[in-house]
């Protein structure tokens, strides 16, 4: 039961160092620029009100679409190189056909060398079957790649449209393969941002066809019929546009809401980078009279008809937009689009009053339940008791400081991790204490009791915690979002509360022991 | 220098005379605790049945003439609505939309438009949607980790004090568990991740508990070596036992007043928690010693006293 001086020093400091990190969460704003930390306690949506989304990203989407050129790609080369082929199709993640000469197979791979890629590092590899059935498929690679660069990418998109709606200290963080979990503290109503987040916003121009084919009949070759976005009132119209992109929209350098000066409707202005602004200028110098479609996400925006070049790489963008349309267009279009669309799969969201009730009482409830603890304590163990009490005191600030310090958000479920931190906190002196009267009971002097009371203890004491610290390790890796932050909470709570009971409250008893040297510890 | 006592000082129960009435009660609960798991049955919570459920707070007492026409001309599937803490108040439960995760979001929007027209200064408390992937796939972590959890305890234990004590200490976690499970078919709260939450605190308590009174067996078993196991299983119970009922009565002493004050979900959580405490408790006693007792009797090692100190701190009998 001996200290040297720089020990209790040293517990002295974690303590003070605990408590100080705690302190910025009972302070008044204005005290807070004194103190040395400043960050509180960081709270889960759940207490903090706001929205959750959960975000799937259809990487299968972006490859299908990408498989959709490399279809393109093997027509091209098997036309020049003279093989006939008869089933073209995308199928089960690959591009598939069939060589009308079995014998031609080796050449058919051949003429898709180009496509493959270089031998070091194909991007495609290809298979055949029986009867001159060929498969190109991405290698597991380069598709694992791929799926994780549009995940990647996502994310980027998904945070600058999120900044432009202005929603403060966003957080968005990735979950598993192609998940992106999304918090928006504060948001009560998601509509607006599921509806933003939910366009992949690939927008193209494409001249208008020419042709008029009876009602009923196909589109012709080259050309397809787009439906109207529903908003900019074609409701159930359709155009038939042809399928070349004339210019891209990832050619665009910026977008902006507007009105439009002689009618007053809302418009939304871009331009285009050179490039950009080089193919455009082409296109409506070439097709004066014709109408250029806008294209977004296969619906038309409109198709307006273009009546003098347009050269600067500047146009404009109406369709009936209300200012909100508008607005959110422009933010869509200067976010750039989404590699692959994205779907939500799970919304969460609550509002503020109900996350401040259960703050309330929260702390209410741990109030109560702290001083009920103590009280039971200091009724059953007296000195001991107070000693406990004032490491459960300790040990709780140690743990909202941790809180802080880490940034940890403390939840719902977290709330009642901090009660149960106060009952484990308790156990480990009870266990302690019981042994020292237990040890003194068997007739051991006051000193000699409480050593081997300690060192009897600390084992049972480390096997019980250790058991719940394993069991929350399982939680945090398994679980989500409130669940985890429970399982920090506790975590931290098992650690702090085992810090004071075997290193705090043993410096008390020492220093105690030291001061008032009893004779008996027992009456 | 200490205070009254919990228990008297060299209290002796025969706890163990109890074992089979303590072994027969706890299976008769677990098994009537599973049928309840079936009939009635859970109420599963939207996080496992996927759906929508909203909580919305009105400027006026809910009328339920009203909102139910109006929200069942959405043709969304069944309404459930449910008034909760006040007449003003009201939870609205939308079954899994069909046609994929994205049903459930615009099933919500609707109802959020409803609201907004039907009823001016609606707020909404909280909105869920739970598609089927995920709910599918919170089930799963769920279940999966509830058996890491399982068998997480087993191996510690075993590798810390001896098979018989992990498999006795897991078995005991299974009847705990089954139990808390038919606490939630008999209250009909709500079934969800909460919920397993729920379930692995009560078992990290419960093991904590069994590793105390284990711990104090193994002290025991090398103190007494001649003593009979089962009399040396009632004498470690009677040491812990003032421990035993102090923590169990400080933690539910601490959880107590959240039970009492707070609102529906944390409320739930903390009366399952409650109950928990209870089992878990007196799990220990009455059935996870009988078992240990019926597993190890006779072939439980005891080491000379000699060997003790040193295996005491440095960990595993073996």
């Amino acid at each position: 039961m001996f200290y040297s001086r720089w020990q209790i020093v040293a517990i002295g400091l974690a303590c003070l160092v605990g408590v100080m990190l705690a302190l910025p969460n009972v302070v008044g704003q204005n005290v807070l620029r004194f103190l040395p930390f400043e960050r509180q306690i960081h709270l889960g949506l759940d207490l903090k009100g706001g929205s959750y989304l959960l975000l799937e990203v259809d990487t299968e989407a972006a490859e299908r679409e990408r498989l959709e050129n490399v279809v393109d790609g093997v027509r091209r080369a098997l036309r020049t190189a003279n093989i006939l082929y008869v089933d073209l199709r995308i199928e089960g993640g690959a591009v598939r056909f069939k060589v009308r000469d079995p014998a031609r197979v080796d050449d058919a791979r051949a003429a898709l060398q180009p496509i493959v890629g270089n031998a070091a590092a194909p991007e495609y590899q290809i298979t055949s079957s029986e009867g001159g059935e060929l498969a190109l498929a991405p290698t597991e690679a380069v598709a694992r790649e791929r799926a994780n660069d549009a995940v990647t990418r996502s994310i980027e998109i998904v945070r600058r449209r999120i900044d432009e709606t202005g929603v403060n200290e966003p957080e968005i963080s990735r979950q598993g393969t192609d998940r992106i979990a999304v918090e928006l503290p504060g948001v009560q109503d998601p509509d607006r941002l599921k509806r933003l987040l939910g366009t992949t916003a690939k927008l193209s121009f494409h001249l208008l066809s020419l042709e008029t084919p009876a009602p009923g009949a196909p589109a012709p070759p080259g050309t397809e019929y787009l439906p109207g976005t529903a908003d900019a009132g074609h409701g159930g119209g359709r155009y038939l546009v042809e399928r070349l992109v004339e210019v891209d929209g990832s050619h665009l350098t910026d977008a902006q809401a507007g009105t439009n000066s002689q009618n007053g409707e809302w418009v939304v202005n871009f331009t285009f980078d050179s490039v950009g602004g080089r193919e455009f200028g082409a296109v409506t110098q070439k097709n004066v009279g014709r109408s250029l479609a806008i294209v977004l996400d296969n619906r038309v925006i409109s198709a307006p008809v273009i009546r003098e070049p347009i050269l600067g790489g500047r146009g404009q963008i109406s369709g009936r937009f209300t200012a909100a349309g508008a607005n959110d267009l422009a933010i869509l279009l200067r976010g750039g689009a989404l590699p692959a669309p994205l779907k939500i799969i799970e919304e969460r969201t609550v509002g503020p009053n109900l996350g401040a009730d259960a703050i309330r009482t929260g702390i209410y409830a741990c109030a109560i339940g702290g001083a009920f603890v103590v009280a039971f304590m200091i009724f059953f163990y007296h000195l001991f008791g107070v000693f406990a009490s004032l490491g459960l005191v300790i040990n709780l600030s140690m743990l909202m400081g941790l809180l802080s310090l880490l940034q940890a958000s403390l939840t719902l479920p977290g709330i009642v991790g901090i009660l149960l931190t106060v009952g484990m906190s308790v156990d480990a002196n009870v266990l302690i204490n019981e042994r020292i009267r237990e040890e003194a009971r068997k007739g051991r002097g006051p000193v000699s009791a409480i050593q081997t009371g300690f060192s009897k203890a600390m084992s049972t004491i480390i096997d019980a915690n250790l058991t719940t610290l394993l069991k929350m390790m399982i939680l945090f890796m398994l679980g989500s979002g409130p669940v985890k932050g429970f399982a920090v909470t506790i975590s931290l709570g098992i650690m702090t509360s085992m810090f004071t009971a075997i290193v705090v409250v043993r410096l008390f008893i020492a220093l105690w022991l030291r001061r008032a040297r009893p004779k008996a510890l027992l009456a | 220098m200490f205070g009254p006592r919990l228990v008297p000082d060299d209290t002796t129960i025969p706890f163990m005379n109890g074992r089979f009435a303590g072994l027969i009660v706890s299976a008769v609960l677990s098994i009537s605790s599973l049928i309840l798991a079936f009939y009635p049955g859970l109420n599963l919570g939207i996080d496992f049945r996927g759906g929508v459920a909203i909580q919305a707070h009105m400027k006026d007492p809910v009328d339920f003439t009203k909102l139910r026409p109006a929200l069942e001309a959405l043709h969304l599937g069944p309404v459930e609505l449910q008034e909760f803490g006040s007449p003003y108040d009201v939870e609205i439960r939308l079954q899994r939309q069909p046609g994929g995760d994205s049903a459930q979001q615009e099933a919500v929007s609707k109802v959020r438009t409803t609201l907004e027209r039907n009823f001016a200064d609606t707020t909404l408390q909280s909105v869920e949607a739970v598609g089927a992937t995920v709910s599918g796939e919170l089930f799963q972590n769920g279940l999966m980790a509830l058996g890491v959890a399982m068998l997480a305890m087993l191996g510690y234990i075993w590798f810390r004090f001896e098979w018989q004590f992990g498999v006795a200490a897991t078995a005991t976690l299974v009847l705990d568990v089954t139990k808390i499970v038919g606490v939630y078919g008999l209250t009909q709260f709500e079934f969800n991740v909460t919920s397993i939450v729920a379930i692995l605190t009560i078992m990290g308590y419960s093991i904590n508990d069994k590793v105390v009174v284990y711990d104090r067996v193994r002290e025991n078993l090398r103190l007494y070596r001649r003593m009979p196991l089962r009399e040396l299983i009632d004498r470690s119970i009677n040491e812990t036992l003032c421990r035993t009922i102090a923590t169990s009565g400080t933690v539910f002493l601490a959880i107590l007043p959240l039970a009492i004050m707070s609102a529906s979900t944390l409320r739930e959580f903390a009366i399952v928690l409650l109950v928990g405490i209870v089992i878990g408790t007196s799990s220990s006693i009455f059935i996870a010693a009988p078992i240990l007792l019926l597993l190890g009797e006779g072939r439980l090692r005891r080491p000379s006293p000699a060997g003790a100190a040193e295996q005491g701190a440095g960990g595993s009998a073996h």
